[in-house]
């Protein structure tokens, strides 16, 4: 923690900010300063000590990233399976911009819009974000526009960085009657990095968001995401996460359903071996009337690894007629193994549907007799259980081109 | 004047406070009144020793504030730690030396301490304000070898076993308030059953708080030695006033190879009133250790009173093949709040573990599940279910679910499930149309909702619960 004064002063005196700007920056800096890193004690991360994992993985974290001149992106991140618009980031620094499949006059890009007003901030890593993103960025969908093709943001590091610590921010707005479709692609070369993540998606009415968030790699970094959506009336966002990759990863979504017949989708899969720690925690607020929130997380664990799901449904006096549902189902595949869940309802409303489940255990011995009594090696009848208790959750995306794309990558044959 | 006081009874009938003169240690905690209460009771060096460690430890310890229904602070140093009705500074040798006051006072709650009376072969012992008043069906039981008596009691014929036990589920390492029991704890009963005895009677104590300003901290120790089986029932009551009273108990239950021990709670300490004034704070410490093979442990509880219920009783699956169970009702009207659940820990191989919790809140209540069930890495082939529903009447109240659900073992499975719902226009209708009123067609409703728990209870117990659903919901429709 003593790097984080200097290397933020450092950073600071580089930049060229209004005084505005550099009040927030310090006001967040003050905040984390006085915080650090969120540790076991507080109840949203009783299950992943960061504060620890941090410690032990990193040791001493770097805060100053500096400007590099040239950025160098190798081809090889570049998903050719499907057209799609582009934002690429290397080390946290914006690479290249490509939005040249769709009209110019619907999309924007702004890269020089920097917060200088507080969001309810949630832990001391946004703090964090807030005061060391160097840039925050924001995408505006204009009114009236389907975007054509899905936009990947590519979050890449090379294999200069380590134990570096990564901000990223930017902020959406989607306006009335348009819809996004995001994918973001985790492709890191990089040696144990903190990579921290922030991004604020506002919906106006009738907006659809699609966000799906790839994380398939093989990668030794820690990372931390939050997705903070907002939702007026009638807008379905919809978030899927395929967790894989990262030694540690923690990916939290807050959804407020803040407009009438808006509807919240999260699913997410988590697929780990060799000591990773991965974790989703999705807090839905049903704010006003007839809303509709569905989350489903599946996990498959082997060799040491271990999953933690945290979902609540919070729904307010004003939500009646809510309806909220919570599955999380677990396959321990060795004794080495953990999973954690914390399903939660908070409501406060009488007249809703609510219900959650959890269900965790081995893989189901009768079946792979079944299916190795039909001439399957036990190898192949493992294989075939495993991807059909995952694929349900894959099967949950409403985008065909993306659904295919997201099962090739996950090495699944489209039989599934 | 009194019909005011007969108004106000109607709401909680033991709301009554009997006039009897009170023999209390000097307000405050500090070492003095620890020593006062262990010589008050004649208790041997060690346990003295053993509160004061405790008390040193409190002294140190903060207050758990993770709970959802928050309070003002309590002054502890405000309160009276030992009350005693004062002709029982030297114990009475049988009932007949009783205060009729006394006696009174439980035939009034329907627990009448006369043994002829008592036609229904329940043995109890009656707990007011920090002593054990009266124990009955002594004989019986001391044929079968089991003993039955008053905590204080069993330190001074008993020494050995309490030794070897007390403080062996609930540590004086624990948190804040079972450390404070561990301390200041005054009475409570204890029970030991013999190897290979089933206890011919349920056994039943029942607390009430009379004096004012008094923390009730009883202790309560059950060891069912190897292949032994016991039913104990507990029930509670107080008298209605203003200022909040706290309740911290501790009850610890061992049961060794083979042995089971089944807890029940009908817990009706005063709510308060409309407005949420009054009523007793129940901070309760209950942890059953299922220490030997094929144990079992199974925990049964109505909660209607109290302003604020905090508990989790508790099952330590220790012994290979132990069974741990939970059946909950927990209902919250008006002001009320109760945060409460269960932690099933599994620890040896082939242990199981069962939850069932239903919550009603109604009027301006929070009801709030908390629970974890764990399954550590060498509890091989253990299960564990927990099913928790949630009805809901009205829209100014809470019902929230907060289960920990943690899996080390692969070859255990968990599953959980949880529903929030309301009781719906068509099923009210339904019963109106059979000529029910809509308070009855609303109690018949949650008597059906809660029927897997109420079966668990004992029979005497189960009728009495049935009523208390019904009148604690009274005023919450309509």
């Amino acid at each position: 923690m003593q790097n984080f004064k200097t290397d933020f002063e450092k950073t600071l005196k580089e930049s060229n900010l209004s005084e505005k700007e550099i009040a927030f920056k310090n006001l967040n800096a003050k905040e984390f300063s006085k915080q650090g890193f969120p540790n076991r004690k507080d109840e949203d991360w009783k299950f992943s000590d960061i504060n620890q994992i941090i410690k032990k993985e990193i040791g001493e974290l770097k805060f100053y990233t500096g400007q590099s001149k040239e950025i160098n992106i190798d081809e090889d991140v570049l998903l050719s399976e499907i057209k799609h618009n582009k934002l690429i980031f290397v080390n946290g620094q914006l690479a290249q911009t490509d939005f040249s499949s769709e009209e110019k006059s619907k999309i924007e890009f702004l890269d020089n819009k920097n917060d200088t007003e507080d969001q309810s901030v949630e832990n001391s890593l946004i703090n964090l974000n807030n005061a060391l993103a160097n840039k925050s960025y924001k995408l505006l969908v204009k009114k009236n526009y389907q975007i054509k093709n899905p936009l990947i943001i590519y979050h890449v590091s090379n294999n200069k960085v380590a134990s570096q610590n990564i901000n990223l921010k930017i902020n959406f707005e989607i306006e009335e009657n348009s819809s996004l479709k995001l994918i973001d692609l985790v492709k890191d070369k990089g040696n144990k990095n903190f990579i921290n993540i922030f991004y604020n998606f506002s919906l106006e009415k009738n907006s659809v968001l699609k966000n799906y968030k790839i994380d398939q790699f093989e990668n030794n970094n820690i990372r931390y995401m939050f997705n903070n959506i907002e939702q007026s009336s009638n807008s379905v966002s919809e978030t899927f996460y395929l967790s894989k990759g990262s030694t540690f990863s923690k990916n939290e979504v807050k959804c407020d359903l803040k407009g009438e017949y808006s509807s919240a989708f999260v699913n997410g899969i988590f697929s780990l071996d060799k000591d990773k720690h991965h974790e989703i925690k999705a807090k839905i607020n049903h704010l006003v009337e007839n809303t509709k929130s569905y989350q489903l997380v599946k996990s498959v664990l082997e060799n040491k690894s271990r999953s933690v799901y945290q979902g609540k449904i919070y729904v307010d006096s004003k939500a009646q007629k809510t309806d909220g549902y919570q599955l999380s189902k677990a396959i321990l595949v060795d004794e080495t193994t953990e999973f954690n869940a914390k399903p939660e309802l908070e409501i406060y409303a009488d007249d809703v549907k609510c219900s959650h489940g959890s269900a965790s255990g081995s893989l189901d011995e009768n079946s792979i007799f079944y299916l190795m009594s039909r001439g399957l090696s036990y190898k192949e009848a493992r294989e075939l259980l495993i991807n059909g208790f995952l694929v349900e959750v894959i099967n949950q995306i409403t985008d065909e081109p993306i659904k295919k794309l997201i099962k090739n990558l996950y090495g699944l044959k489209n039989e599934y | 004047m009194r019909e005011k006081e007969l108004e106000k009874l109607k709401d909680y009938k033991y709301g009554f406070s009997t006039d009897i003169e009170n023999f209390k240690a000097p307000k405050g905690l500090n070492e003095d009144v620890i020593k006062f209460i262990s010589n008050i009771k004649k208790e041997p060096k060690w346990l003295l020793d053993w509160r004061l460690k405790a008390y040193n430890r409190v002294k140190v310890l903060k207050e758990p504030n993770w709970q959802k229904p928050k309070y003002p602070k309590i002054d502890y140093q405000d309160l009276y730690y030992y009350s005693a009705p004062k002709s029982f500074k030297d114990k009475p040798k049988s009932l007949d030396e009783l205060d009729p006051k006394l006696i009174e006072t439980y035939n009034k709650l329907g627990i009448p301490l006369n043994e002829q009376k008592r036609l229904n072969g329940i043995a109890v012992d009656a707990v007011f304000d920090s002593v054990s008043v009266a124990t009955t069906f002594k004989d019986t039981l001391t044929e079968k070898g089991i003993i039955f008596c008053s905590i204080s009691e069993a330190i001074q014929k008993h020494p050995d076993l309490v030794k070897k036990y007390l403080g062996s589920v609930i540590p004086i390492t624990d948190h804040y308030f079972a450390t404070l029991n561990s301390a200041v704890f005054t009475d409570g009963s204890f029970v030991y059953i013999p190897p290979g005895v089933r206890c011919p009677m349920e056994l039943s104590t029942y607390f009430r708080i009379n004096a004012s300003d008094t923390g009730q901290f009883e202790r309560t120790l059950i060891i069912a030695d190897k292949g032994s089986y016991v039913s104990y029932l507990e029930g509670c009551t107080a008298p209605m006033r203003d200022e909040n009273q706290l309740h911290a108990a501790n009850v610890e239950l061992i049961a060794l190879d083979d042995a089971e021990i089944k807890y029940s709670t009908v817990q009706n300490w005063y709510p308060g009133d409309k407005d949420g004034k009054g009523g007793i704070y129940n901070f309760v410490t209950k942890r059953g250790l299922c220490k030997g093979k094929n144990s079992k442990i199974s925990w049964t509880q109505v909660e209607t009173g109290s302003a604020i219920t905090w508990k989790y009783p508790s099952c330590i699956l220790q012994g290979d093949n132990s069974v741990g169970e939970f059946y909950s009702i927990a209902i919250t009207n008006n002001h009320q709040k109760a945060d409460t659940g269960t932690k099933m820990i599994h620890l040896g191989k082939n242990t199981k573990s069962k939850i069932i919790s239903k919550g009603i809140s109604a009027g301006f209540s929070d009801m709030t599940y908390r629970g974890l069930v764990d399954i550590s890495p060498k509890s091989e082939n253990s299960s564990n279910y927990t099913q928790c529903d949630s009805l809901l009447m009205g829209n100014k109240c809470g019902a929230h679910t907060i289960p920990y659900i943690k899996n080390k073992n692969s070859n255990s499975n968990i599953a959980h499930e949880a529903t929030t719902s309301k009781i719906s226009d068509e099923q009210l209708h339904y019963c109106q149309q059979r000529g029910l009123n809509s308070e009855e067609a609303v109690s018949l409703i949650v008597n059906g909702f809660c029927k897997e728990v109420l079966q668990q209870l004992p029979m005497e117990f189960a009728v009495e619960a049935q009523k208390l659903v019904g009148i604690s919901l009274e005023g919450s429709v309509g």
